[in-house]
């Protein structure tokens, strides 16, 4: 299925204010891959999602989602096969109901009304939010309003998520429920995140940006046992990849035994 | 801003109240609408000295309020709220009017004082029946009808979206506002420039999350129409419903029952 593919090659993007965003950007992303985007505060990440489903036209360079390049003419197919997920679920979450706003995507898309509401309570189902349907959702919990942004999305049965930050603001069981739900998705996934844990359960590939260019592009292991390629890139080895302070300091001497990179 | 919660509408009891289901909830809002808009019009196109003939609209106030199981307290604390607009209004008519008009026993009323509680009276009914028209409808619901019956499409998705997010912009001023409160000593930094500062800067906020929610509605396909699943759709019940208010409305704004409930109890009383 070559219609999933993601294919980004020399992008380049200023801002009208005179940053640089994004300088010179290439890579693929096949079918079914799962690929975490990151770096550090500023480096481009967000610049970068925007092009990949339209939000902000290559100044240099271009983006091919499956055979379209983007354009003006397809930005409308391109829209619905990649789903963008925002970090701040309200801005997502535009519309007086949770039923309303998973059925807005699908309604615009000109589908009868019988189908878009078996599509919007087959999403709301797929992220276990069901019994949230009729509720407002500027009275939902964090965890909640992330479940039904990715619903939202969802209904519009993208073949490419965009997710940017997704586990931000999210309590520790919101985050570990979001990454199960997600690590249960088949869909070409392209993650941006500062969140290296859920990068290590999550995409196998790994791509680090810094100050607009691709630092590395390669097997999430290999990349976050780089320490200088980390420490230059301002990311820290994710929580679980460093020594753990009880074991190397009371039981020092198991630890050294163990190694000192293991997992509890 | 820091007790948006007590406000004279308290968004979040209204849509509790909304999302109640009872057969005034269940009749389509354009119906709702309409006939509150039936019920002003004939409330203020009465006399300026009439009281006992705007009773029964009272009546039928309260009679909608107990079909839809809407606490009175929730209407009366908010024309409670907003009464001293109403006061001012009508103040200085007893001073000016001085034209007796009625004798009650020994008191004689003057027309002034008739028509200031004319106006408490019509203030109470009109509002009262906005506040219950929302209660029963729903902001939303009302926001459709009245785009299905021809404002304005640009205006109800205004309406709509200014409802979604004046919690979020609530949330965000109520914070910016914290913030400031506690960095401020002796009561320096509260003056008006920082003030302006915190509203230039919220201005901006909203500014950018407005881009923000245009990109997600993009992103689902916006063309700039709101579709919603289910289009109310008329039922007899709905049309019978309304006629039967329109007749009793009308009919009230005709004659005037309060003394016709009198005449006949005094007849009966030899």
């Amino acid at each position: 299925m070559s219609h999933h593919i993601v294919e980004v090659q020399d992008l380049s993007y200023t801002y009208p204010d005179g940053a640089a965003a994004v300088r010179g950007i290439s890579f693929r992303i096949h079918h079914g891959e799962s690929v975490a985007v990151v770096g550090a505060n500023g480096a481009g990440k967000s610049t970068l999602l925007l092009h990949l489903n339209g939000a902000l036209t290559p100044q240099r360079g271009s983006v091919r989602i499956g055979d379209f390049p983007l354009t003006k003419a397809t930005l409308r197919d391109i829209r619905r096969t990649v789903g963008m997920i925002f970090q701040d679920p309200d801005d997502q979450l535009f519309m007086p109901t949770v039923f309303e706003d998973v059925a807005f995507g699908p309604l615009n898309l000109g589908l009868p009304p019988e189908e878009v509401e078996q599509r919007v309570l087959a999403s709301l189902a797929r992220v276990g939010v069901e019994h949230l349907r009729d509720r407002p959702p500027y009275k939902l919990s964090g965890g909640e309003k992330r479940a039904v942004s990715i619903a939202a999305v969802l209904a519009m049965s993208p073949d490419i998520l965009v997710m940017d930050e997704p586990s931000a603001n999210l309590d520790p069981r919101a985050r570990r429920t979001l990454i199960e739900l997600l690590a249960g998705f088949h869909h070409t996934k392209i993650i941006a995140t500062h969140d290296l844990d859920l990068v290590l359960d999550l995409c196998p590939r790994t791509i680090v940006i810094r100050e607009g260019q691709i630092m590395a592009d390669g097997p999430t292991r290999d990349i976050f046992t780089n320490d200088r390629l980390l420490e230059e890139s301002h990311l820290d080895k994710p929580l679980r990849m460093q020594a753990c302070p009880v074991c190397s300091g009371s039981m020092a001497r198991k630890a050294e035994d163990a190694g000192s990179a293991h997992e509890h | 801003m820091a007790n948006i919660e007590s406000a004279f509408v308290d968004l979040g009891l209204l849509d509790a109240l909304a999302a109640r289901d009872s057969i005034v909830h269940r009749l389509d809002p354009r119906v709702k609408v309409m006939t509150a808009a039936l019920f002003v019009l004939c409330v203020v196109s009465f006399d300026k000295y009439v009281i006992a003939a705007m009773l029964p609209f009272a009546l039928f106030l309260s009679l909608v309020l107990g079909l839809a199981g809407i606490p009175a307290r929730f209407v009366l604390k908010r024309l409670v709220l907003v009464a001293p607009f109403a006061v001012l209004l009508g103040l200085f008519n007893p001073f000016f009017d001085r034209q007796i008009l009625l004798h009650l026993g020994p008191v004689a009323v003057s027309g002034g004082w008739l028509s200031f509680l004319s106006i408490l009276l019509r203030f109470g009914l009109t509002v009262g029946a906005m506040l219950t028209l929302i209660a029963v409808t729903g902001f939303n619901g009302v926001c459709m009808a009245m785009e299905k019956m021809g404002m304005p499409k640009i205006f109800a998705v205004q309406l709509l979206l200014l409802y979604r997010y004046i919690f979020v912009l609530a949330d965000e001023g109520q914070r910016m506002h914290r913030a400031r409160a506690l960095r401020s000593f002796d009561g320096r930094g509260t003056g008006i420039t920082t003030y302006g500062h915190l509203i230039g800067g919220l201005l901006l906020r909203t500014l950018d999350r407005a881009q923000r929610i245009h990109l997600a509605m993009l992103c689902r396909g916006f063309d700039g129409t709101i579709r919603t699943s289910r289009p109310p759709r008329l039922v007899a019940r709905d049309v019978l419903l309304f006629a039967l208010a329109c007749l009793l409305l009308i009919a009230m704004r005709r004659y005037d029952c309060s003394l016709l409930l009198g005449q006949f109890l005094t007849e009966l009383v030899p």
